[in-house]
């Protein structure tokens, strides 16, 4: 196996996924869950897009991928607002110290 | 807040603005090259667009805005040894499931410009999804400056 193939893709996906759900379950700091996110994300495209590569060919798998990349965006720009807000409210972005509408 | 309290601080939170920056720059450019060598030209110039113009600029406000940052690394939600269980398990499973998936490779051509193709699958086939995104687009737009922006009393 000396070329590149479909599997190293989908091992480098897996390791990229793995690392972010790493860094969403273990951080308390809310930007670096959101960073963790972005991880998760990108594996998925890559995913996308080695797919639609070693697969039937077309655009699909990069239209998909494209699609990602704009509701992540959408997504950090929500989350680091949500972020700011809850900075302003409890001066911290711990978010163990959010527990206000804890029951 | 003593000098020494301060320097420490200060210091913190460079490393944690510097770890973010590089951790961000690299993300967005190995996804690029990743994009590439995989044939999507478009695509990894759109991601270095993305994550360099809008994420990590959005990434490096919020974390200069919210400059007094007390989560420390060893504060952790759950530990080091429970999360590294969990993420055993999932991708234990996903390796599972990758192995067992029969799929058809197929050999790729040589790479081939895509942007003729995509914008025409953008007009075409997927018109709804393009218009539909942009209206997505506007809403967090909107919701963003909505959330972020100041309580006016009165």
């Amino acid at each position: 196996m000396n070329e590149l193939s479909l599997v190293h893709f989908v091992v480098l996906a897996v390791i990229l996924f793995s690392l972010g759900l790493f860094c969403v379950v273990t951080r308390r700091n809310a930007i670096g869950i959101l960073m963790g996110i972005e991880l998760i994300l990108n594996s998925a495209n890559i995913n996308y897009v080695a797919f639609a590569r070693y697969g039937r060919g077309g655009y699909d798998g990069q239209l998909f991928a494209i699609f990602v990349i704009m509701l992540a965006a959408a997504e950090a720009a929500i989350g680091l607002a949500i972020v700011l807000g809850i900075y302003q409210r409890f001066e911290t972005i711990d978010v163990e110290a959010t527990d206000r509408l804890r029951g | 807040m003593t000098a020494p309290a301060k320097i420490q601080t200060s210091r913190r939170l460079s490393f944690g603005l510097r770890t973010r920056i590089t951790a961000a720059l690299a993300l967005a450019s190995a996804g690029t090259a990743i994009f590439v060598l995989l044939g999507a030209d478009f695509l990894g110039v759109i991601q270095l667009f993305v994550y360099v113009g809008g994420i990590l600029v959005l990434t490096l406000f919020a974390v200069m805005l919210t400059h007094r940052i007390d989560v420390r690394v060893s504060n952790r939600a759950v530990g080091r040894l429970p999360g590294l269980v969990v993420v055993g398990v999932v991708a234990t499973w996903m390796i599972r499931v990758a192995r067992a998936a029969r799929w058809t490779e197929g050999q790729p051509g040589p790479p081939a410009a895509t942007t003729a193709g995509i914008g025409d699958a953008f007009l075409g086939t997927y018109v709804l999804p393009f218009e539909v995104a942009s209206v997505v687009l506007l809403a967090a737009l909107i919701g963003a400056i909505v959330v972020s922006r100041k309580e006016v009393k009165g």
